[in-house]
């Protein structure tokens, strides 16, 4: 069958083109590869290369001719045995894809396309009090501890988990949140990296990619800017783009956030960059029973987790139940303190303001739901609703930046979901708009305050 | 199936670069006459799908960016020419090759350049990004160095394992230039980890020349610094690069640890399909295609010392190119993904 030589586009635009000359003549025998003409546009020249053998039968379009449409017959090539003098052209039938037009794929079939969210729904608010097994043992420990105790038992359970990091085996952890781990797995498992965040975040994703389970530990999130890359282009992005084939089940975590007096390049809040990512868990505990129990899941998750904790409450202490099997399902809020007239939503270090401020408000009879988000990223807004619905009011509370920050997230939901609800706009205090500084008194002012809290509350509520 | 479209330079010739790679004359271990078979089916099979995958983009079939490996077939069929079952490939954009030399269905590699719903990635990777576990084939990595640390924690896996499979970590000379690659480097020979780097030299970073992007251009000495072992390589001849690549595969066996191969290759298409070719002369890719060109050697081999007739290396290419109409063909003709698709594949 003879074969069609079409009009070659360079890119999905072009539409047409100039034939500048012919390299072979009719009668030539052809062979794959051979240049047989030069094409112009007003961007390049560009050359029309065989991909089949056999002889020129026919030019049918002459060299200088203008503005040939692509995908156009420009001339025939008769295959072996086949006689040049009487071929015929076959408009391009013989092409795959000759269906197409002007070089623009065939348009899909319309398919309505609906989100999984539908916003109109109305959840209910989650039930955080069965999470505790009934009858645990409860004891007393410190986030740190819950952390590493987290680690350590799913390191037992699963021979896969391993933790790597800067000085997270022989230093113990330069928060001390990985200790005693070296002594009881070793350095196989428990592995000290050189200062390469970049380097070891990559190293933990194609482990990840070969089927391990790696911890990575961030000395803290700062430090994690020069890994960020592949946190999200190589971590969340490869399960979609392998149509589901090759899942990324890796946790990276450590301290994010301000500590004390740390300054600027020290002392960021990166759970709304992270929670912008759609392939991400972003976590965020702001105690140590919710930091073992989710630390848990996010291990044990087949997702990317970024697991976001916080350096000054690495001591404090809160009951935790004994027991390998305390796990706490990513993506569900906690109602820490329920109330009637106002709701407060937050996460982390924010909580700390925002239960003294509940504390405060209460003794002027005024009652605020303080909802702990926990999980940044699937973000429970069904319990943040609920709880929306009965108060009309919210307020939320994060020690990030206000613009595009969590609570700009949750203030936007809850206008596309319960704005008949809302009997004041809802207010966001934040971090303030400005590099953490050093000094002690502007570093103060910077941070979000129970005061903040308190009269953000008070202007909602109209008290 | 006639065209391909080449751009290429209309004005004077600039960067008059000799033509380096495959100078070296080192005599190459022979191949018998089946191996000279096989690497010329499987180059021609990468060389055929990649000229269709060109013509196919310039129908408007495939969008997006579209970086063709022809040229360089003799580099990645080579190194796997090498390896044993359950050693891992990861390599960048130009990935099209080294998927096919995994043994990838031509079918869903060309089905995923048009975004099918029969493409590797159901349609939702594109050129850049295919992964097979099946093959181990760890992708198709669209950040430039981004697979030379995840190649390296292949590699990790391996060791953690206690197996003896190698980490394949492809990357190109404008890749090696890039911080994550010595902080691999580092890591590597610190724990003694299975991977050969393989650095394909095409001697174009887009459309910066080596010498005029690398401080050393002499790739196979990248990992001086770290005490990791490297070599050039002529990477236009297959037996070459096999033989280099058994070394290398053998000293990561054997727990030596990281191994570098620097392989001179050359692209003779555009680094994507829309190159404007001011940045090299048309003479020097001529050059390379008549001197150097992979698959011309083992057919002049084939030929000439193995007394194989003109009819069966016909046969041969007819039989690549029934594989790949076909795979154009289905890649044509299958359906777009379901608009549903769009929201599967996020999380697990």
């Amino acid at each position: 069958m003879p074969v069609d030589i079409l009009m070659p586009a360079l890119s999905p635009t072009m539409e047409k083109g100039n034939l500048a000359k012919w390299l072979k003549n009719e009668g030539d025998k052809v062979k794959s590869g051979d240049i047989i003409a030069e094409i112009e546009t007003d961007k390049a020249t560009m050359e029309v290369e065989a991909v089949d053998e056999g002889t020129l039968a026919k030019i049918l379009v002459p060299a200088g001719s203008q503005d040939v449409p692509v995908n156009q017959p420009i001339a025939i090539i008769a295959s072996e045995g086949e006689d040049p003098a009487t071929v015929k052209s076959t408009g391009g039938a013989n092409l795959p894809g000759h269906a197409v037009q002007g070089g623009v794929a065939a348009e899909p079939v319309a398919a309505p396309v609906v989100a999984p969210a539908v916003i109109e729904s109305v959840g209910e608010a989650y039930d955080a009090s069965g999470e505790v097994p009934a009858g645990s043992e409860m004891v007393a420990m410190t986030m740190r501890e819950a952390l590493r105790d987290a680690m350590a038992e799913e390191m037992r359970r699963d021979e896969t988990v391993f933790v790597m990091g800067e000085e997270v085996a022989e230093y113990q952890g330069a928060y001390k949140v990985t200790q005693g781990l070296l002594q009881e797995f070793g350095a196989r498992r428990v592995i000290d990296t050189p200062i390469t965040e970049h380097g070891f975040a990559g190293v933990g994703v194609g482990a990840a990619l070969a089927g391990l389970k790696p911890v990575v530990e961030f000395m803290t999130f700062n430090f994690a800017m020069q890994a960020i890359d592949h946190i999200i282009n190589s971590a969340a992005k490869t399960l979609y783009m392998s149509g589901g084939q090759m899942g990324c089940p890796i946790v990276f975590r450590g301290p994010n956030g301000a500590a004390a007096r740390v300054a600027a390049q020290h002392s960021q809040d990166y759970a709304a960059w992270y929670s912008n990512v759609p392939g991400l868990k972003v976590i965020a505990p702001s105690n140590a029973m919710d930091a073992k129990g989710l630390l848990k899941a996010a291990i044990r998750d087949p997702n990317p987790v970024v697991f976001l904790e916080n350096e000054i409450l690495y001591g404090q202490t809160t009951q935790v139940p004994k027991g390998d099997d305390f796990v706490i399902p990513i993506g569900k809020a906690r109602i820490a303190r329920p109330g009637k007239d106002v709701t407060i939503v937050s996460f982390s270090i924010g909580m700390t303001y925002a239960l003294k401020a509940a504390e405060e408000l209460a003794k002027k009879h005024i009652y605020a739901e303080v909802i702990d988000l926990r999980t940044i990223r699937p973000m429970d807004i069904e319990t943040v609703v609920a709880s929306v619905m009965k108060t009309g009011r919210c307020v939320t509370v994060e020690e990030g930046w206000p613009q595009s920050g969590v609570g700009s997230e949750i203030s936007a939901q809850i206008m596309e979901r319960a704005f008949d609800y809302l009997d004041a706009p809802v207010k966001r205090v934040c971090g303030k708009d400005v590099p953490m500084p050093y000094a002690a008194n502007l570093e103060k002012l910077a941070l979000p305050s129970v005061q903040d809290v308190i009269d953000a509350v008070r202007s909602v509520t109209y008290r | 199936m006639a065209v391909a479209a080449r751009k290429s330079t209309k004005g004077p010739a600039q960067a008059k670069a000799s033509a380096k790679a495959g100078s070296k004359k080192a005599a190459a271990p022979q191949f018998s006459k089946d191996q000279d078979l096989a690497a010329y089916r499987d180059m021609l099979l990468i060389r055929r799908f990649e000229e269709k995958a060109g013509q196919m983009y310039g129908m408007g079939l495939i969008g997006g960016f579209c970086h063709l490996y022809i040229g360089q077939e003799a580099v990645v069929i080579g190194m796997q020419m090498a390896t044993k079952e359950g050693d891992q490939v990861i390599t960048g954009y130009r990935d099209h090759g080294h998927m096919l030399a995994c043994g990838m269905d031509p079918k869903g590699v060309m089905a995923e350049l048009t975004g099918r719903r029969g493409g590797l990635s159901k349609g939702k990777g594109g050129s850049m990004h295919m992964f097979s576990v099946e093959k181990h084939f760890y992708g198709g990595h669209g950040i430039v160095g981004a697979q030379v640390s995840l190649g390296t924690g292949l590699a990790f896996a391996n060791r953690y394992r206690g197996n003896d499979n190698v980490s394949l970590t492809y990357f190109g000379d404008g890749a090696a230039n890039q911080g994550q690659v010595y902080e691999s480097f580092n890591m590597a020979e610190l724990w003694k980890l299975p991977v050969v780097y393989v650095i394909e030299n095409n001697r174009y970073a887009m459309g910066t020349a080596v010498a005029r992007a690398s401080a050393q251009t002499d790739f196979s000495k990248r990992g001086i610094s770290f005490n990791i072992p490297g070599e050039q390589v002529d990477g236009m001849d297959v037996r070459a690069v096999k033989a280099a690549a058994e070394k290398a595969i053998q000293w990561c066996r054997d727990g030596k640890g990281p191994y570098i191969l620097e392989m001179q290759t050359y692209r003779y298409r555009g680094h994507s399909m829309s190159d404007p070719a001011k940045y090299r002369s048309k003479d020097e890719v001529q050059k390379m295609r008549e001197e150097h060109d992979p698959i011309e050697q083992v057919r002049r081999r084939l030929l000439e010392d193995w007394k194989v007739k003109e009819e069966e290396l016909k046969a041969i290419d007819a039989q690549v190119r029934d594989i790949v109409n076909e795979s154009a063909e289905f890649a044509t003709n299958d359906p777009e993904p379901d608009a549903s698709e769009l929201w599967t594949d996020i999380l697990k």
